[in-house]
């Protein structure tokens, strides 16, 4: 059943991001040790486990933040143009390979307004087409169309993230979850084809959560952003996710379905803890499934 | 205004009853603390005894000024500043007034009609002091401190050595003129670009670090500079400095040169003056300096001003948004610099002269005082900043009806540095975030609301 799943999986699609053998290392602590995993193009991949299991750590290494110890993060473009993230600057990642993100703790510009944030977030555009600042100090109206371009780039974000009403207010006045919204918009207005998202729904009400669900979905659907995210709250990965992958302790111990990864007996004895005599139970299932799952292959 | 009225009355009898008791507490305190420091002083008499001198009335003055102040304090200026606080959080008046919306406008018009003014006013001659020691000795460093804004308040960058930028400008146009016989008008850009290279190589060491350390290698590369000018006797003549730099033309139509035949005076048939000259320089360095304000408010809506802004807000969500930090800080030194050139260049021509002497680190501090006590990031704040700081320390000279209340050795200039710290203190407390708190945005959909300066970020490096 497993590796059914997960040979379709490769077989059939189109990975957007494949991330190899990746290993970090902190000193004597391996953070991330052999983890491989693939994120389809145009689906909503989950990354779960329990606290310190180094899901940060992936997305800082994939949006290179880190430079992994050893492994291979390879991105796949639309036009087929592929780019190895780990030999990447971190701005370059956004802004060459296309992998936007957003953190775990909020990280606006919260003395810009709400606006600024989203125009920030399309420098190079506009750096283009100010001629690297040199012809929009002339004047030029190649700049002005491009910077009124921008506005409306903007303004399509805000009014996604229900923004709107707010657009000229400091960022940092902004309740949480809008300000939650406001950076997923803001990473959006880079024009990425991976988005990151580390742990959005952190700190929701239930009612923003759906909000942000439905954001999240309305980002898939209509501009086919990939989305690759960490998250705590089970309500939001398995309404929303397509593929989920669960880590602990740097390892990871399941990949699949949402379904598929719920009943999985690893995920639950990591997440939930079993009793001592109920551990080698649990070993002997897990050992079974695993020679299932090699046996198939 | 009903705050101000009611609140007083309410309370008050009570509170004169407390202010009284807290001003005598304050009194005694006085008294004790100064008693031993201030009431005896131990001199040597001629005999090279030591005798102990008594003085009382100073004491008497201290405890004094302790316990009215107290007084004072509790009584009155407390109060009114809790109704004014309360009357700020009441919702401001819908519109500004005429003088404060137009204030951008109206100041540049009385800079233009300044010099006239004071030539009017006090003569040929007499308007050499109001155009020179206040007018330009002011812009040069307004200019210096909106240069040092971008670095400071915009990129969020601590820099304690800018006045290195202003040397590098200085001695750019003097030793160049001296050895190569160029003009101002060639050497002027010719400054700002040096100035903006060593700009450069300042930033490229600093790069990578952030708050302190970056503030501390500033100062460090300030003090190298100065000390380049100092010790490499051969081409900077050392601390005699370099004396005998040109004048500046009026763009070589006109000379300033009293042997030149195309001399200004004679030109137009006026009597030989230095003051010409002086009012000359006063429209060179306002135009110099509006020209940082017009390139720092046109850069603030490009993106590289944003990303500026983005930088010192938060240095990780730009290297997020895939903006390349290093260049953006790079840019922010290098132009910085360049306006520090500029009025560099400008100096040496206004003094004729320069020196180590005149780029210590004194002055990197005055500039960044001036932006801090502005309001970073405000263009207005800051030249109100300027004219108070250096204004006021000049006017310090003027005040000699002073030596009248204290005595005919008393020279107010000695206490400037005094004033100058205590009027920063004063200032930070009543305002933290300077004069002009508030940020402009650069762009908006429908109003453009002020930002609040408790949103704002100083930078962390």
């Amino acid at each position: 059943m497993v590796s059914e799943t997960m040979t379709t999986n490769t077989m059939t699609a189109d990975p957007i991001l494949k991330v190899e053998h990746l290993s970090m290392r902190f000193g004597g602590l391996m953070a991330i040790n052999d983890f491989s995993f693939e994120a389809q193009r145009g689906e909503i991949t989950a990354l779960i486990g329990p606290n310190g299991a180094g899901k940060t750590t992936v997305f800082n290494c994939v949006t290179g933040f880190y430079k992994p110890t050893m492994g291979m993060i390879t991105m796949r473009q639309k036009g087929g143009k592929e780019f190895l993230l780990e030999r990447l600057n971190d701005f370059e990642i956004t802004r060459d390979a296309k992998v936007a993100r957003t953190f775990q703790n909020i990280r606006l510009f919260s003395g810009l307004t709400v606006l600024e944030n989203l125009l920030v977030a399309q420098h190079n555009t506009l750096m283009k087409a100010s001629g690297y600042t040199v012809l929009g100090l002339l004047g030029l109206p190649g700049y002005k169309k491009a910077a009124a371009e921008s506005i409306e780039v903007a303004r399509h974000w805000l009014e996604k993230a229900d923004l709107i009403a707010r657009a000229d207010d400091p960022a940092g006045d902004l309740p949480y979850g809008a300000q939650r919204r406001l950076e997923i918009a803001r990473a959006m207005c880079t024009g990425p084809e991976v988005l990151c998202l580390d742990e959005p729904a952190a700190g929701l009400n239930p009612r923003e959560s759906l909000a942000l669900n439905e954001l999240l979905r309305s980002i898939r659907k209509d501009s086919g952003t990939s989305i690759l995210l960490i998250e705590h709250d089970m309500s939001v990965v398995m309404e929303i996710s397509d593929h989920v992958v669960v880590l602990e302790y740097g390892q990871k111990i399941s990949d699949g379905t949402p379904d598929h990864v719920k009943n999985d007996p690893k995920v639950i004895a990591a997440y939930l803890g079993v009793e001592d005599d109920e551990v080698e139970e649990v070993i002997e299932e897990i050992e079974e499934i695993e020679g299932t799952a090699g046996g198939s292959h | 205004m009903s705050n101000i009225s009611h609140s007083p009355e309410s309370a008050g009898g009570n509170l004169t009853a407390r202010a009284l008791r807290e001003g005598i507490f304050a009194g005694i305190v006085a008294l004790g603390l100064f008693v031993l420091f201030v009431g005896l002083e131990t001199t040597q008499n001629i005999r090279n005894e030591l005798v102990l001198n008594q003085r009382w009335g100073l004491l008497a003055i201290f405890v004094a000024v302790a316990a009215v102040g107290r007084f004072l304090t509790v009584a009155y200026i407390r109060p009114w500043m809790d109704a004014r606080k309360a009357a700020a959080k009441a919702p401001a008046e819908a519109d500004e007034s005429f003088f404060k919306r137009n204030f951008s406008k109206i100041a540049i018009v009385a800079l233009l009609i300044y010099p006239p003014l004071m030539v009017m006013l006090f003569g040929v001659q007499g308007s050499l002091k109001w155009v020179d020691n206040f007018g330009i000795q002011i812009l040069i460093y307004v200019m210096l401190a909106w240069g040092l804004n971008i670095v400071v308040g915009l990129a969020g960058l601590l820099d304690l050595g800018y006045v290195a930028f202003y040397a590098v400008g200085a001695y750019s146009y003097a030793l160049l003129s001296q050895y190569f016989g160029l003009s101002f008008w060639i050497l002027l850009p010719l400054a700002g670009i040096l100035a903006a290279f060593w700009g450069m190589i300042l930033g490229f060491p600093v790069l990578r670090l952030k708050g302190d350390y970056l503030a501390i290698v500033t100062l460090a590369f300030g003090e190298i500079i100065r000390l380049v000018l100092i010790n490499w006797t051969e081409v900077t003549r050392g601390t005699f400095g370099v004396s005998g730099i040109p004048k500046a033309s009026v763009f070589g139509i006109w000379s300033f040169d009293v042997s030149a035949p195309n001399n200004f005076a004679k030109a137009f048939s006026l009597p030989m003056s230095s003051a010409y000259y002086k009012i000359f320089l006063f429209y060179l360095i306002l135009a110099l300096a509006l020209l940082t304000a017009y390139v720092t408010i046109r850069l603030r809506r490009m993106p590289i001003g944003r990303a500026w802004e983005a930088l010192r807000e938060d240095e990780i969500a730009c290297r997020s948004l895939g903006i390349n930090t290093v260049t953006t800080k790079l840019t922010a030194f290098s132009i910085g610099a360049m306006f520090g050139g500029f009025a560099g260049s400008f100096f040496a021509v206004r003094q004729g002269f320069v020196s180590p002497e005149s780029f210590v680190f004194l002055e990197s501090a005055i500039i960044l005082a001036i932006v801090v006590l502005g309001g970073m990031g405000s263009l207005v704040g800051i030249a109100v900043a300027a004219v108070v700081m250096v204004g006021g320390t000049e006017l310090l000279r003027e005040m000699t009806f002073l030596k009248a209340i204290f005595g005919p050795d008393f020279t107010p200039e000695l206490y400037r540095m005094l004033i100058f710290g205590l009027a920063m203190v004063i200032v930070m407390v009543w305002k933290p975030r300077g004069f002009v708190g508030s940020r402009e945005p650069t762009a908006f959909l429908k109003e453009r609301k002020a930002v609040s300066g408790s949103f704002t970020k100083e930078g962390h490096g």
